[in-house]
């Protein structure tokens, strides 16, 4: 008989638009982070870490990255014969075809995936947050409680408190209250999206909320069980942890890695992040390198200046270059004499010779202010920038551009080139 | 599939000197990232070789560890997989390998009742690439019984640590001198020899029979008049590790851009463990210059024309200079360290000092506690 006493649901569906260009042809959880990883890793190796070895991954946009990174679950050890890994994309029925509507809606459709592995419980986690959790813990917890469900809430500033789902509890941390994004918070821990249910009450709650348009866990789940007296409860969680939403987050999540001992730190031999690496090789630092406060991926060769950055794998920055404050993913070729100044570019994209990215004075993006608004140059993979040219502040570059899409040999601050199928 | 590998892994060199107290030679780290036997296994994948033995016996406790799982190389499959054969007490016999040969005879049974009809023996301690299709197809177009790869050295390169061959205008081997005192060919064998299975266990039974142990003394040198044994030369690098003096060098020959883009980029790839570490990180303080650096690594220090292996932990104002650091090295502030070589899982205290020189390169070997919170 097949019983796994908790299995987990990944949604790792969702673009991330708030990423901009970055996930312009990949989902947000298959974006890279710190110089080797991508963001899925960090959920899919505390599963493993915590002994969840049944990992369902809800996909749906831009799959193509994810699918293959993911493949049958060797890096994570979810290679398994009962369990293991699955992607789970929405598929066509009978009658009543659906994409995934709501993060609910999605777990919904896959109610015979999680029926067949007999669960007590099931974690609901999301592919887009940086953090080290041990999910046996918070089951502890949640059996300790005799709880329904049970949300893993963190401590903010008040300040930031308004940007979050809030949780208002009791003595024991049994949640009376939620508020989404309150003005005036009445409490300060913040909801990050990480529930554990108990089976029975996910699957009656799912079923009766099966119509509802767009059925999410925090509108709509959660307050209806909330609502007809389900225990719930905060469990409350003080580690790192980042929601790398926006391109402010996720450059700072990156930066942070380079401090001399970082809050979060990837260097301990406890609870490894697990990822899937093709590129094995050291790197090579040449002799006319320089190299300050930067973290750098397997396989890069670096002739030139690298500082306050984090350097995926197979990079190669060319002699003379200069790089600073600035997130390279992998595959990235940057020219010669090339500067790249608080730029983020995606995978295997090239800068030309001498081109100069992050100039001159900050302006508002003319593209999309809500997504554009932190002072970066973010430039989309497989994009290629043309020798000698400069490229302003806070803008946005996609596709392979030539010396006539930069009128007088400059992209000015705030402005974009987004070029369709610039995929190479 | 046309043939089976075997990777002879068993063997020490007193010219590895320390470094083979802890491991066997085709377990050496190189280039950073990998073993000497990734080579190895590598090209048999690469050559779509997915039968593979490797023969262990001397100190194979971190060769074992590196070959924890088949999957790494692609072997782990329902036809084939990776096998590593140590010597067993049996009812006949409770022996070692008393030589190569004799390895082979006493797991005569995985040829025996293997299907494939070649079988591609390579040693476990070269570095290079080649793929074994091409030495089969040379091997059967020459009719030969045994195919040795062989390769050119330099002109005045010492040879005499290698079998020393001389061949004739159509590639067959007339000479075959086994570590001569002096010699005055120039052509070695690599230890990678293709030969067709049936005839393997026939002249290992004799072997055997005879008393006879070794698979160059007892086989290549005694029939070569009587067998076809050929010399296919090979192109491209290679290099045999099995000294320090040329472990040293082969390490330090990934700093030159041609061999790193021979190996690192050029299709096809070389495997290895994966060990999931972090990427590599540089501090304030950090001054690298033409060094290879693995992942894992922490560098608050000067290094320069060196190899660091994974995870090396190089501390503040240390000096690092012409030296390899292998695996899992911690190195205390103001040391340093010239024409080195610094055995894996050591902690060098602060302000050591250890200089060796161009000719005489110094293995470091503390075996300090480290203490870890």
């Amino acid at each position: 008989m097949i019983k796994k006493e908790m299995i987990a649901m990944l949604l790792a569906g969702g673009q991330g638009s708030r990423l901009g260009v970055l996930t312009a042809k990949v989902a947000k959880p298959a974006v890279s982070f710190g110089g080797k990883y991508r963001i899925i890793d960090f959920p899919l190796s505390n599963c493993i870490n915590s002994g969840v070895d049944t990992v369902g991954v809800l996909t749906q946009y831009q799959p193509l990255r994810l699918n293959t990174h993911i493949g049958i679950g060797i890096p994570w050890d979810l290679d398994r014969n009962v369990g293991g890994v699955t992607i789970l994309p929405p598929y066509e029925k009978s009658k009543g075809s659906d994409w995934y509507t709501g993060t609910a809606n999605a777990i919904y459709q896959n109610l015979e995936y999680m029926e067949n592995y007999n669960p007590d419980y099931v974690l609901i986690l999301s592919g887009d947050h940086i953090y080290k959790m041990d999910y046996e813990v918070m089951l502890d917890y949640h059996k300790a409680n005799s709880a329904d469900i049970t949300i893993a809430a963190m401590p903010v500033s008040i300040e930031e408190a308004s940007r979050f789902g809030i949780v208002i509890t009791d003595d024991s941390n049994r949640i009376l209250e939620f508020e989404e994004k309150p003005p005036v918070p009445r409490s300060n821990l913040a909801s990050m999206g990480i529930y554990i249910f108990s089976w029975p009450v996910l699957k009656e709650a799912l079923i009766k909320m099966k119509d509802e348009p767009g059925c999410d866990f925090g509108k709509h789940i959660i307050p209806y069980c909330h609502g007809k007296g389900d225990r719930v409860f905060a469990y409350e969680y003080n580690g790192y942890w980042k929601d790398v939403g926006t391109l402010g987050s996720y450059w700072e999540a990156n930066m942070e890695l380079i401090d001399i001992i970082p809050e979060f730190n990837l260097y301990e031999e406890y609870w490894r992040i697990y990822t899937k690496s093709d590129i094995i090789p050291p790197q090579y630092i040449s002799s006319e390198a320089r190299i300050e406060k930067s973290i750098i991926g397997e396989g890069s060769e670096i002739y030139g200046e690298v500082v306050n950055s984090v350097i995926g794998a197979g990079v190669v920055i060319g002699k003379g270059a200069m790089v600073r404050d600035s997130i390279i993913m992998q595959g990235c070729r940057i020219g010669q004499g090339a500067k790249v100044t608080k730029a983020i570019l995606a995978e295997d994209v090239q800068v030309g010779d001498g081109t100069e990215l992050g100039v001159g004075e900050y302006a508002n993006s003319t593209y999309n202010p809500k997504v554009y608004q932190f002072d970066l140059v973010t430039i989309g993979e497989h994009s290629v920038i043309p020798d000698h040219v400069k490229v302003g502040k806070n803008t946005a570059i996609s596709g392979v551009t030539l010396p006539e899409d930069y009128p007088d040999g400059l992209l000015a601050s705030g402005d974009y080139i987004v070029k369709a199928g610039g995929i190479r | 599939m046309r043939a089976i590998g075997i990777v002879l892994a068993g063997g020490n060199s007193k010219r590895m000197k320390e470094l083979s107290n802890k491991r066997a030679i085709s377990a050496m780290p190189v280039a950073g990232s990998y073993r000497s036997i990734d080579f190895a296994l590598s090209n048999m994948t690469n050559s779509h070789i997915q039968n593979v033995a490797v023969f262990t016996q001397y100190n194979s406790r971190s060769l074992n560890l590196h070959l924890s799982s088949s999957k790494w190389w692609d072997f782990g499959r329902k036809q084939g997989g990776l096998f590593v054969f140590t010597p067993t007490i049996t009812a006949e016999s409770s022996d070692w390998y008393r030589g190569t040969a004799d390895a082979l005879y006493q797991n005569l049974n995985f040829l025996k009742t293997s299907h494939e009809p070649y079988v591609v023996i390579a040693a476990g301690d070269g570095v290079y690439k080649l793929d074994y299709n091409k030495v089969l197809e040379y091997h059967i177009e020459k009719k030969a019984d045994i195919t040795v790869v062989c390769k050119d050295m330099r002109e005045g390169e010492d040879v005499t640590r290698f079998g020393c061959v001389k061949v004739n205008e159509d590639g067959r081997i007339i000479e075959f001198e086994e570590k001569p005192m002096v010699s005055d060919a120039n052509t070695i064998s690599c230890g990678i020899y293709v030969i067709r299975r049936r005839q393997l266990i026939e002249l290992i039974e004799r072997c055997a029979a005879e008393d006879r142990y070794d698979f160059v003394k007892d086989i290549l040198v005694r029939y070569k008049n009587l067998k076809r044994i050929y010399a296919y030369k090979m192109e491209g690098y290679w290099s045999n590790i099995a000294s320090v003096e040329s472990y040293y060098e082969t390490n330090m020959d990934f700093l030159k851009p041609e061999v790193r883009d021979y190996f690192f980029k050029q299709y096809p790839d070389v495997y290895s463990k994966i060990d999931d570490l972090p990427p590599a990180k540089y501090n304030p303080g950090a001054v690298v210059k033409n060094s290879l650096i693995s992942s894992g690594s922490i560098i608050n220090g000067t290094v320069e024309n060196s190899v660091l292996f994974k995870k090396v932990y190089i501390g503040n104002n240390c000096i690092i200079r012409n030296s390899i650091i292998l695996n899992d090295v911690y190195i205390g502030d103001n040391t340093v360290i010239e024409n080195c070589i610094v055995e894996s899982r050591d902690t060098i205290r602060a302000n050591t000092t250890h200089i060796g020189t161009e000719e005489k390169i110094k293995i470091v070997l503390e075996k300090n506690e480290r203490y870890t919170v």
